[in-house]
């Protein structure tokens, strides 16, 4: 008996996102221990603050093939340091411009404000993100690959 | 220190061509200060240099490198291996830096990341504005320590002119009117007697306008001997 198989190539992005260790990352540990589902698609690198925060971080990780990059930072005015999450936006609209001079989307790149207990608005960036990345298509710089795919 | 402010990066990839493999240098010394040339910001015109490149469907080897100073020879002897691997050099330093190289390594091409804007401060985090104009005539003892050739618009010697108003330059409400600011210094330290000496015209021989700048020192060259 045969089985039929139908495998879909549909584009799967690949997303990285750096997280704070305060609010980001708890909000991320809020998800995990409430169970909540966010797409696999984002990889996290965590920082101590989204103020650490480099361009240079950003375009590497575009360099080697991220689909997108966002950042999850706790909201303005309760940065754990005080204005790290103010030099965090800062540096990412500086990037935003050096993205767009280079001829990426600037839409690739985002960020995303919650504190440590709002496991929804984790779960739903990674899905908002992964969405967006989905209508913009691949990184630019790499060719779409076949990977992900379905099976009916 | 010097400052500057890096070109953008359509103007670079203008001057970069279609060069195979590219050098990017960084300073860190003023360029590092004022956020334009230092290591990081040549990692990052070596990063969008390699993807824009890609991205147009010529893809460039691009590397960065950066030293502690461009402008002295001992400092350049260090990345002699990186220049030669070079096809072409883009140098985030200030101009002298841009011909520091050019002259050390005459066989290779170099060209500039920054435009080198002036001699001046932070002012504050983020700003920095005009202090020195390198007259090679310091005046500051006259003026209680602010530049009137420098800050003054017109670098008049016995200001202020008939187009300060309100502490401003008549160029530019943003630009603070030097000699209102001398005034007042001057004026909180009880010296305003000083300005009754009047200046003579400035004799620019000593500046730019005397043609290019040397100076030796002769208790500092080296000996024949230690050559």
């Amino acid at each position: 008996m045969w089985l039929n198989m139908e495998i879909k190539n549909e584009f799967e992005p690949e997303i990285t996102a750096f997280y704070c260790t305060y609010c980001g990352y708890m909000a991320a540990d809020s998800a995990g221990a409430m169970n909540l589902p966010y797409p696999a698609n984002v990889k996290f690198i965590r920082l101590p603050c989204t103020g650490k925060i480099d361009v240079r971080y950003i375009l590497e990780a575009f360099e080697q093939g991220a689909d997108s990059v966002y950042i999850v930072a706790c909201p303005i005015g309760n940065c754990h340091h005080v204005s790290g999450n103010e030099r965090g936006v800062a540096r990412l609209k500086y990037a935003q411009k050096i993205l767009e001079d280079i001829g990426f989307e600037k839409e690739r790149l985002g960020i995303f404000f919650m504190s440590g207990s709002q496991a929804q608005t984790f779960a739903a960036a990674a899905q908002t993100m992964t969405e967006r990345t989905r209508n913009l298509g691949p990184n630019p710089l790499r060719e779409p690959s076949l990977n992900g795919g379905t099976t009916d | 220190m010097i400052v500057a402010e890096q070109k953008s990066l359509d103007e670079i990839k203008g001057l970069v061509g279609d060069a195979e493999n590219v050098l990017v240098v960084g300073c860190g010394t003023c360029v590092t200060v004022c956020f334009a040339g230092g290591e990081k910001e040549a990692d990052i015109i070596a990063s969008s240099l390699r993807m824009s490149s890609k991205l147009e469907g010529h893809p460039q080897n691009v590397r960065s490198v950066t030293v502690q100073r461009q402008c002295e020879w001992e400092y350049l002897d260090q990345i002699e291996t990186e220049i030669n691997e070079a096809d072409l050099v883009l140098s985030l330093g200030c101009g002298i830096g841009v011909q520091a190289i050019a002259e050390h390594y005459p066989e290779s091409w170099v060209v500039p990341g920054l435009n080198t804007t002036f001699l001046g401060i932070p002012e504050e985090q983020g700003v920095w504005a005009e202090r020195c104009a390198a007259c090679g005539d310091c005046i500051l003892g006259l003026t209680g320590g602010i530049c009137p050739i420098a800050r003054c618009s017109k670098s008049l010697l016995n200001g202020p002119c008939g187009g300060s108003e309100q502490g401003h330059c008549e160029i530019n409400p943003d630009v603070p009117c030097a000699w209102q600011l001398i005034y007042d210094r001057l004026n909180e330290k009880g010296k305003l007697h000083v300005l009754l000496d009047l200046q003579p015209p400035k004799d620019w021989s000593s500046s730019r306008d005397g043609g290019p700048r040397k100076i030796v020192r002769p208790d500092l060259r080296l000996l024949e001997e230690e050559d």
